[in-house]
């Protein structure tokens, strides 16, 4: 038998069985056999004694018996992590961070508890995936959208609480929750907003309730267990189109972004948008900057000079950058805004315009299978598409601000560093950045996982050391894989870690006994804060 | 949340070389026929499950990953080469960046029924 981190064998035995009794022996999981399906599928840990394993895992049906089980976990002062469906490959998936915990896995809890398409928000438990949702609303005819991310298998409640995006105008999706029930460490139940309010009828309505706003901390975060969540949901547009704005010279990044943050901040344009570089990313450019992947795509030291790119896309009609712009609305409203786009962009010399898909809604069965996915709120696994037949994936994901001098200086930043780090330009993955979020820019890159101890332990170094380069510039990451969130934590190290210090403190205050999620985003229990929980 | 990455990915993300995972073992003789109720659950934990990633369509990176390999037809439902240790394998073990599925995603009673429904075709 596996055994969580200071706990005796007598005590997980006593805990083993007061587990079934709350949620039944089918659903406490101690084999071998069983609890491998808890490992990270994606883990760049893989063949290493660090690949963080459960000791068992435990999967309630109810809010009840989430409440059961912490209360248990706290007697005997048993580490528990939360997973809702498991599915955050990339960032840590269904394993824990601190090997041994028990896994609390709530994919059971997967009743979509209410669809409102009059004011148009949903309230689900945390084991609704996102095509859990969209075939419920489907198959209701209601008319409302959600916003997906990349992949759709995840749960709303998993990734709103990581902080994750999408692309529709709902893309914030921890900002598009409205309401929170949350079992806290000590299994008593805690409602956010209005849901304090006994008898609520706006807990997914009015987001703040009265007194402190609290629900930000329960993302993120190791204080409580999320067993209900609300979220705002879209009403379906009556229509859609898309359209890209190319620009020929590398200093038109400049008015390309300010113009996009005007459009952005005014509600003229409503959905992610991404920059591109028809120039970088063509062959003839890479071919130039002697390779291929990242090196045409980040100003690495050696590369081609800007005038030397300039003249290939002059020379092939190559735009130097690219920007796509989503717009949702009544036909008549969003053409004139992409009309209107075209107008403040006009500005630009040599600015070229390339009309997109148009859609009037709502779709036929026919329309639905050729329209974009994700823009249309649509789950599906495409993503897992473009990465070729690799193994997995994890990402450095720093937030940078939404501007072409930031861009710039991101290219030279992050070229260099691959430089000094000796990384092989097939090995630079960079892609450009877009508006996941409201005001700033993600930039994403990427890191193939492989079964392979050599390569993952390389990786590793280099993602840490992409961390520290881009702390030294002002850019941290919006969200982590597990093995990394120490790492980024440290780098939000403002005034001797005020911000951590203040997290210890409700942590502790909260959770005294240190079970929940021990090291999640760098928060750790008292016991075992001096050590990161690596005497485990 | 990854549109962006399509060129860059496809292009960087070397391929690698399959290799069967851990317990992969074809055994045909173990298949029985199994009932029309259980294939019948079987399509539907497979519409739910593996569809998304396996169904009819370019967007659908497990079967394009298969056609990549060579595998022809490249759509599980269209195969009649499959058993069930087979299938049960990748489902619990996964296989490149298929991730393994825990029981509470798939139990063990949804799996028999996928490995019925994708044998069902199978010549005896």
């Amino acid at each position: 038998m596996r055994l969580p981190p200071g706990v005796n064998s007598k005590d997980f035995s006593d805990a083993i069985k007061q587990f079934q009794e709350a949620v039944g022996n089918d659903w406490v999981f101690t084999t071998d056999e069983d609890l491998d399906l808890y490992r990270d599928s994606y883990s760049p840990f893989w063949h290493e004694d660090q690949d963080p394993v459960p000791s068992a895992a435990v999967a309630p049906h109810s809010v009840e018996q989430v409440q059961q089980v912490v209360r248990v976990a706290n007697t005997y002062k048993i580490p528990i992590w939360t997973i809702s469906t498991g599915k955050n490959l990339g960032y840590g998936g269904s394993a824990p961070l601190l090997s041994g915990s028990v896994v609390l896995d709530l994919k059971k809890m997967d009743r979509v508890l209410e669809v409102n398409e009059k004011n148009h928000y949903a309230l689900v438990e945390p084991g609704v995936s996102y095509f859990d949702l969209y075939r419920y609303i489907q198959d209701r005819g209601l008319k409302v959208w959600i916003d997906v991310p990349d992949p759709g298998w995840g749960s709303l409640i998993g990734n709103s609480l990581d902080r994750g995006g999408g692309y529709t105008p709902m893309r914030d999706h921890f900002d598009s929750h409205c309401g929170m029930e949350v079992v806290l460490a000590n299994g008593e139940i805690l409602r956010t907003g209005m849901g304090a309010l006994p008898g609520a009828q706006t807990w997914q309505q009015y987001r703040y309730g009265f007194g402190p706003y609290i629900d930000g901390i329960f993302s993120q975060s190791n204080f409580g267990v999320v067993t209900k969540m609300g979220f705002w949901l879209y009403p379906v547009p009556e229509g859609f189109r898309s359209g890209t704005v190319l620009v020929p010279r590398h200093d038109d990044l400049v008015p390309l972004i300010e113009t996009l943050n005007y459009l952005m901040n005014s509600n003229i344009v409503q959905g992610t948008s991404t920059i591109g570089s028809p120039l970088l990313m063509s062959r003839t450019a890479a071919q130039s900057a002697g390779g291929s992947g990242g090196s045409a795509l980040l100003m690495v030291p050696g590369g081609p000079s800007i005038e030397e790119l300039e003249n290939i896309g002059k020379a092939n009609n190559l735009a130097y950058w690219s920007c796509n712009f989503s717009f949702y609305g009544p036909p008549k409203v969003i053409e004139a805004q992409w009309e209107y786009a075209k107008e403040k962009y006009s500005a630009i010399p040599g600015v070229k315009f390339e009309d997109g898909t148009e859609f009037k809604l709502p779709l036929s069965a026919d329309q639905m299978e050729a329209a974009p996915k994700r823009q249309f709120g649509i789950p599906n696994l495409t993503i897992f598409g473009m990465m070729g037949r690799s193994e997995g994936h994890m990402w450095f994901s720093p937030i940078i601000p939404m501007t072409g001098e930031a861009v710039f200086e991101a290219q030279k930043v992050f070229g260099q560093a691959y430089k000094d780090m000796g990384v092989p330009s097939v090995q630079q993955i960079f892609v450009f950045p877009s508006s996941f979020f409201p005001r700033s820019f993600v930039i994403l890159c990427g890191f193939p996982i492989a079964h392979d101890v050599e390569k993952n332990r390389r990786n590793r170094e280099i993602f840490k050391g992409l961390v520290k380069v881009a702390a030294e510039h002002g850019w941290g990451e919006y969200r982590t894989h597990t093995a990394f969130m120490d790492t980024v934590a440290n780098v939000y190290s403002f005034n001797n870690h005020a911000l951590r210090r203040f997290h210890e403190t409700v942590k502790d205050a909260v959770d005294p006994n240190g079970i929940l999620s021990p090291g999640r985003c760098g928060v750790w229990p008292k016991h075992l804060r001096e050590t990161r929980g690596l005497q485990s | 949340m990854k549109m962006a990455l399509a060129i860059v990915l496809g292009l960087i993300f070397a391929a690698q070389v399959i290799a069967a995972p851990p317990g992969y073992a074809p055994d045909r003789a173990s298949a029985a026929r199994p009932d029309q109720a259980q294939i019948e659950q079987g399509h539907k934990v497979y519409d739910k499950w593996c569809y998304p990633c396996h169904g009819v369509g370019n967007d659908k990176p497990g079967t394009n990953s298969l056609a990549q390999r060579g595998q022809k037809p490249a759509v599980l439902e269209e195969r009649t080469d499959l058993t069930a240790p087979v299938i049960k394998t990748f489902v619990r073990h996964g296989v490149l960046f298929m991730p393994m599925f825990r029981k509470t995603e798939v139990s063990d009673a949804d799996l028999d029924a996928i490995a019925a429904y994708l044998t069902r075709n199978n010549k005896q």
